[in-house]
């Protein structure tokens, strides 16, 4: 057994214990256990990416057995470790470990808590099955392996209808995505016969057929198979036909939402793009699709994210439009750049859940950001957290955030894939980004504090070190996670070169956010007075239009959600269960005789038993 | 003495048989069944005796005492299990022992 192999084998111990004792354990075993689970993974990771970056090699394999094999074509459960899945390895073990070190302490009081960890390890290890899967098929396990944790964690407090319609919602969605992906599985096997990444990549460019198009009018394979994928990729990472499950998730607990909804698998997404770059190279119209989604993504979730009232759907509707930001790096042939963005965002975002956590549960589960104000006094740690987390965001100079928007954003300007119109969506969306993120922390942090002034803020956060250093790592990456250099140059393919671009592109990118903050300075006086006691959400229609997502919801539950109710309402008494049903009847018909035959009555017992008698002698003589 | 011929007891044989066969069916009251249970096998033994004497076999004779050894066993038997009824529910209706349903 060797190192790699061993890596997600921790989480996955763990996990089976967790959920075969349940709550017999108590508190510190559970949390030790998991815990520690998440440590040895995350230190084994380490020492993984020490020995890729020290050795000769660039790619470590593990081959653990042969699932099966179809064809020529073989299946095995190996995993495959190169660059690109070093950064994600990183990213799950190190935040995953951070955020359940965290979780440990958050759901502390809560009866469930064994079943919350042992799901949280169940996710980390389908997490890194996805991530380091040397093949599709085993691609598509863990993909699903971390679709059925987010609805599981979604969904966790149970006892509450909302939670369980958003997770069924989330599920649901997802799955619409997945099942494009699996068909785009298939056309892949049909036209290059492997499931082997590495191989498909290699084959998509060397294969003559495959980005051939049959007839003049058809599209070739690479188009429809970077559309499927690019299908599976949108559903898993919200991004715009598929995104309305993404607000809706924060249903589940605060943790649930730093580890799942926006530092690891949305970003699942991403990496399948990222991973799959071959595939995508051959189809250049789906670049450009990924390009356009991700900037249309990222300019409506960020208008979204001006109107939300709640504290973690601003947070959720910002991770959208940075997972757009990565998409519009992939679209435009920028990848390393996308991937780093990939890596400071799930460090940041990352950060801003946790601390939106520590807050909301400090002001006893208030989210209404118009509800809070004011917590600049009352908890200074916390708001110092979070305005770390926001400077990244909006990418202030120095910060990660800054150095992986602005390797984005450089990309875009002569990228033959992406253009000028995209260049100015993405500092548009960085204008949005900067305003949305100055009215969450004037409205949650200056100002008058608007909860009561009696309220007391529980303190056994406030004292809890180990919580306390989770944060404290987590803002120091995201500070310097920016001087990270990562070379992914062995995976995937170099982008071109920025420094063609003309110079003042790059100013205006760099004063691009200090225009938002400080126009929302000006333009959020209101929110940042200390005169004002009690503020109220604006009932514009335009504001309450943007509050529910810009009416995606209406328009998917009149296009296809009523008219799907409607059919099965229709097709109640299944047709087709009808037919089944025959055989039923027919046996029940027989079943009705037979037993009216037994009767009790001896005589005609006897009777039957010696007619019956008679005509079998009567067979057989004649 | 004059042979009766091995069709003629097999006929009375099987009448015999079938008013046994009969009687068991028809008749409601458990003592009547068992008579006509004990008709019916003496109907089987007088297709052994007739058998016997007309191949000159002994084993015709020695399967009737087989018949009517068991036929006592079954008669004691049976009475003991009526008396049990006529003391349990008062009556020898055969109808009312109908808990075998299906």
């Amino acid at each position: 057994m060797n190192l790699l192999a061993s890596l997600p084998l921790y989480p996955l111990l763990s996990f089976l214990v967790l959920i075969s004792f349940g709550k017999r354990l108590s508190w510190a075993v559970a949390s030790w256990l998991s815990v520690g689970a998440m440590g040895l993974s995350a230190l084994c990771s380490m020492l993984l990416v020490a020995q890729l970056s020290t050795s000769e090699v660039n790619v470590i394999t593990s081959h653990l057995w042969q699932w099966f094999s179809v064809g020529s074509a073989k299946v095995n459960v190996s995993f495959y470790l190169d660059a690109l899945s070093a950064v994600m390895i990183l990213v799950v073990t190190g935040v995953g470990f951070l955020i359940h070190l965290f979780a440990a302490i958050y759901m502390k009081s809560d009866e469930n808590f064994t079943r919350f960890m042992a799901y949280m390890n169940l996710f980390i290890v389908a997490m890194l099955v996805l991530v380091l899967a040397d093949n599709l098929v085993l691609l598509y396990l863990g993909w699903e392996g971390v679709g059925l944790c987010s609805f599981l964690l979604i969904g966790f407090w149970y006892q509450e209808k909302n939670n369980v319609l958003a997770a069924r919602k989330a599920f649901i969605v997802t799955r619409i995505g997945d099942t494009a992906m699996a068909i785009g599985l298939f056309l892949l096997f049909k036209s290059l016969s492997s499931l082997n990444i590495v191989e498909i990549n290699q084959l998509a460019q060397t294969s003559e057929t495959f980005s051939l198009s049959i007839a003049n009018n058809e599209a070739s394979d690479a188009y429809w198979a970077a559309l499927l994928l690019l299908g599976g990729a949108v559903g898993k990472s919200a991004q715009l036909p598929l995104q309305t499950w993404l607000p809706d998730a924060m249903a589940g607990p605060t943790p649930v939402s730093a580890l799942i909804h926006a530092a690891t698998m949305v970003t699942a997404g991403v990496y399948l793009i990222a991973r799959m770059n071959g595939v995508f190279i051959m189809a250049p119209e789906v670049m450009t699709y990924v390009a356009w989604l991700g900037a249309i993504t990222l300019l409506l979730a960020g208008v979204a994210a001006l109107a939300q009232t709640d504290i973690k759907r601003v947070l959720a509707y910002s991770t959208m439009s940075q997972i757009g930001y990565m998409m519009l790096a992939l679209g435009a042939g920028a990848w390393s750049a996308g991937v780093f963005h990939l890596m400071t965002h799930a460090f940041f975002k990352a950060l801003l859940f946790l601390t939106a956590g520590a807050v909301i549960l400090a002001l006893h589960h208030q989210q209404n950001l118009f509800k809070m104000g004011g917590l600049l006094k009352k908890l200074p740690f916390e708001s110092a957290l979070f305005f770390i987390g926001l400077a990244c965001l909006v990418a202030l100079p120095g910060t990660s955030g800054f150095f992986s928007k602005e390797a984005i954003i450089a990309s875009l300007w002569l990228s033959p894939t992406a253009g000028a119109s995209l260049w100015w969506c993405a500092i548009l969306g960085a204008l949005l980004t900067s305003i949305y993120s100055c009215r969450l922390f004037f409205l949650a942090f200056l100002g008058e504090q608007r909860f009561p002034k009696d309220l007391v803020i529980s303190d056994h956060l406030e004292t809890n070190h180990l919580l306390r250093g989770a944060l404290v790592v987590l803002a120091l990456l995201s500070l310097f996670g920016g001087l990270f250099t990562i070379d992914l140059s062995t995976v995937l393919p170099l982008s071109n070169e920025s420094e063609l671009s003309p110079g003042w592109l790059h100013a205006v990118a760099i004063i691009t956010p200090f225009i938002g903050i400080a126009f929302s300075w000006f333009y959020f006086k209101r929110y940042r007075s200390r005169d004002i006691i009690s503020l109220n959400e604006s009932q514009s229609s335009w504001l309450v239009f943007c509050r529910n997502g810009l009416g995606f919801d209406v328009i998917y539950r009149f296009l296809l959600v009523k008219p799907y109710c409607f059919i099965t309402q229709l097709n109640r008494r299944d047709l087709f269960d009808q037919l089944i049903m025959l055989s039923a009847w027919y046996v029940e018909i027989w079943r009705d005789v037979l037993s009216a035959s037994q009767n009790g009555r001896l005589r005609w017992f006897a009777g039957t038993f010696g007619l019956s008698l008679v005509g079998l002698i009567l067979v057989v003589i004649l | 003495m004059t042979d009766i011929p091995l069709a003629h007891v097999l006929i009375l044989s099987s009448l015999l048989f079938t008013i046994g066969f009969v009687g068991v069916v028809v008749r409601k009251n458990t003592l009547f069944m068992l008579m006509s249970l004990e008709v019916m096998l003496n109907a089987v033994g007088v297709a052994f005796i007739g058998a016997g004497s007309v191949w000159q076999e002994a084993d015709g004779q020695i399967m009737f005492m087989l018949i009517l050894t068991l036929a006592a066993a079954e008669v004691a038997v049976g009475l003991a299990l009526l008396i049990r009824m006529q003391r349990r529910y008062r009556t020898l209706d055969i109808d009312v022992l109908s808990k075998m349903k299906g």
